[in-house]
């Protein structure tokens, strides 16, 4: 029988810095803490007094990675408030960031932080240039990775903090020749996607566990910025009854926020929405792929990273399609004064669902706002997994010291990101 | 022949939101090869688990100091780097990761008591308020030409024989 604690610092190969401690008594997990080792830096609180257009981009500080989530979710917060409606063109756009960034940040997790645990590497770049299938992933990450940029880069100014997604609309619009080099380097890294998924169904890793599930699931086809909440329990909340869906646990040990749904832990990412909507990929996705879409819905975690190699097939698709099926011209910001009034905006960032909401005053300056990021979110369900996989691994006989390796693998798959997680002041409900 | 010495690398990300780590891998893109070649990435979390800490030829620091424990380990990195370059915003000016600093009386009331629970500085700091400071790329993330120009320079400074060769002209 073993008894010890495991702690592990710094956490490579994630977004932002975490560390993980666990208890052992008698082979049996008794206490597990994941948690970031970030300090806070008060958005919520930086929000108050601000104007409602500087918000934002105030709020896409509080993720590099995320950001341009976080744009568009702020921004339709801001819109709600105002009781603006944004054009058709826009939500077009608005939605083709949202494949850029996608396709950009599942590649650069997939790639750089998952896919040497699959080949035996310490890193992405390890990866051999001689051997004729390493030499084609590295090719085929920096080439899917370029094609996600390049399309946010198009349509939103910069892939991180973008300059042309505002409220009322967009600053900047797409040229026919860029539209057409965008679809060309995504046509191009398609067949790099497809290989990718290959890669991702074959890996040898696997932990199941039943858990709930939950994601921003739209009308129409898979997407990322519209919808109703929809959970594996089968209900669905419009996005004004979030709070029914989050309840907050407070963690004295974490400059995060946990939450749980009735009582119980739930995921939300790639393979919370491939879980509850893989019927509605685009077409040609879904003909490209029906046995691995078959896998889901899944329990593995693992299966989360497969997810993420979809999702990025899936936004290819997508994305070609809405920018040879229409033009864009320019239009005008649509503008409308400031009242008293609570905003809730809702998307489906990389890793998850987002929660902004803002409470404007009459005068334009924001009162007060709230946060809710996805990895608070899968907080628990991490512990909780973590927990779980410890024991079996010491059922099988593995050593202890192989055990960090198998937690790190664990938690990269969760895709988590602690510059998300780490920054809020304690939610107060009610 | 000999492999000639790769330059020694690390890049550390204090508090920040980490867009300069993700632009960093965006330049990636197009400079992997060439970066493979020349740089040895000792120290780069968000690239490899072994990283090494013991002596590098450019640090790259992105962030503020926001702990005790931050302003320390940054000392040490200066301590065993030849040259140390601040990495956007956040390290060079405070950025955002500063924006408590600015607060009113009332907001520093209300979040005092989550600074001093994870013991966090009563001032967030830039990086050239605690070492010195070789060469600075600003901008929210950093600027791209800066950051490209900035590594080039140190590369000539550093290491002249590992300077790309200039692209053949087509005549």
């Amino acid at each position: 029988m073993h008894s010890f604690d495991l702690s592990m610092e710094h956490i490579t190969k994630i977004e932002g810095d975490a560390s993980i401690s666990v208890k052992v008594e008698d082979d049996k997990v008794t206490d597990v803490k994941f948690q970031t080792v970030e300090y806070k830096r008060f958005f919520t609180e930086a929000m108050k007094g601000k104007a409602i257009m500087a918000i934002p981009a105030h709020l896409a500080r509080i993720c590099g990675t995320c950001s341009n989530a976080h744009i568009m979710a702020a921004i339709e917060a801001c819109e709600d408030a105002l009781d603006i409606t944004p054009s058709e063109q826009t939500e077009v756009m608005r939605a083709l960031t949202m494949h850029g960034l996608v396709v950009r940040d599942h590649a650069l997790h997939l790639y750089l932080f998952s896919l040497p645990d699959v080949y035996g590497k310490d890193a992405f770049l390890d990866l051999d240039e001689n051997i004729p299938e390493e030499h084609q992933i590295l090719h085929d990450g920096f080439e899917i990775k370029a094609a996600g940029n390049f399309l946010a880069t198009l349509i939103a100014g910069r892939s991180v903090h973008a300059q042309y997604p505002t409220i009322g609309g967009f600053l900047h619009f797409p040229d026919k020749a860029g539209i057409d080099e965008a679809v060309a380097k995504l046509a191009a890294a398609r067949p790099a996607a497809l290989r990718l998924i290959k890669i991702f169904q074959d890996q040898p890793f696997h932990f199941d566990r039943k858990t709930n599930y939950q994601a921003l699931v739209p009308d129409g086809n898979f997407g990322y910025i519209k919808g109703a909440i929809r959970t594996s329990r089968g209900e669905v909340f419009p996005e004004k009854e979030y709070r029914n869906l989050l309840e907050h646990v407070a963690l004295p040990y974490s400059q995060a926020s946990a939450y749980q749904y009735k009582g119980e832990s739930y995921m939300v990412g790639s393979l919370a929405r491939l879980n509850i909507a893989k019927d509605k990929l685009h077409p040609k996705t879904k003909e490209s792929i029906p046995d691995t879409l078959a896998l889901f819905p899944s329990t593995d975690i693992f299966h989360n990273n497969l997810a993420q190699a979809i999702e990025i097939l899936h936004s290819i698709d997508e994305s070609i399609e809405l920018l040879t099926s229409r033009t864009f011209a320019p239009e005008p910001l649509i503008k409308k004064p400031a009242r008293d009034a609570v905003g809730i905006g809702v998307v489906e960032a990389p890793r998850g669902t987002l929660y902004h909401k803002i409470v404007l005053g009459a005068d334009g300056t924001i009162k007060e706002g709230e946060v809710i990021v996805p990895t608070g979110q899968n907080q628990i369900n991490i512990e909780q997994d973590v927990g779980r996989l410890i024991e079996e691994k010491l059922a099988q006989g593995v050593e202890r010291e192989k055990l960090p390796m198998e937690m790190e693998k664990l938690i990269r798959a969760y895709d988590p990101c602690m510059s998300c997680a780490a920054h809020f002041l304690k939610v107060k409900w009610g | 022949m000999e492999t000639p010495q790769k330059i020694a690398i690390g890049w550390f990300s204090f508090s920040c939101c980490e867009d300069s780590t993700v632009v960093f891998t965006e330049l990636m893109n197009d400079h992997w090869q060439e970066w493979k070649r020349i740089f040895d990435f000792r120290h780069v979390k968000v690239l490899k688990t072994n990283n090494i800490m013991d002596a590098f030829d450019i640090a790259f620091i992105e962030g503020a100091m926001a702990s005790p424990e931050h302003v320390e380990k940054l000392k040490h990195i200066r301590s065993i780097s030849k040259k140390l370059v601040a990495i956007g915003e956040c390290a060079v000016n405070g950025g955002p990761s500063s924006q408590r600093n600015k607060f009113t009386p009332e907001q520093k009331a209300s979040i005092q008591f989550l600074v001093e629970r994870f013991g966090a500085l009563p001032e967030v700091l830039k990086v050239s308020d605690v070492v010195p400071v070789d060469a600075s790329v600003p901008g929210c993330p950093m600027n791209t030409d800066m950051f490209m120009k900035a590594v080039s320079g140190l590369i000539a400074e550093l290491r002249p024989d590992l300077v790309p060769p200039a692209p053949a002209v087509a005549n």
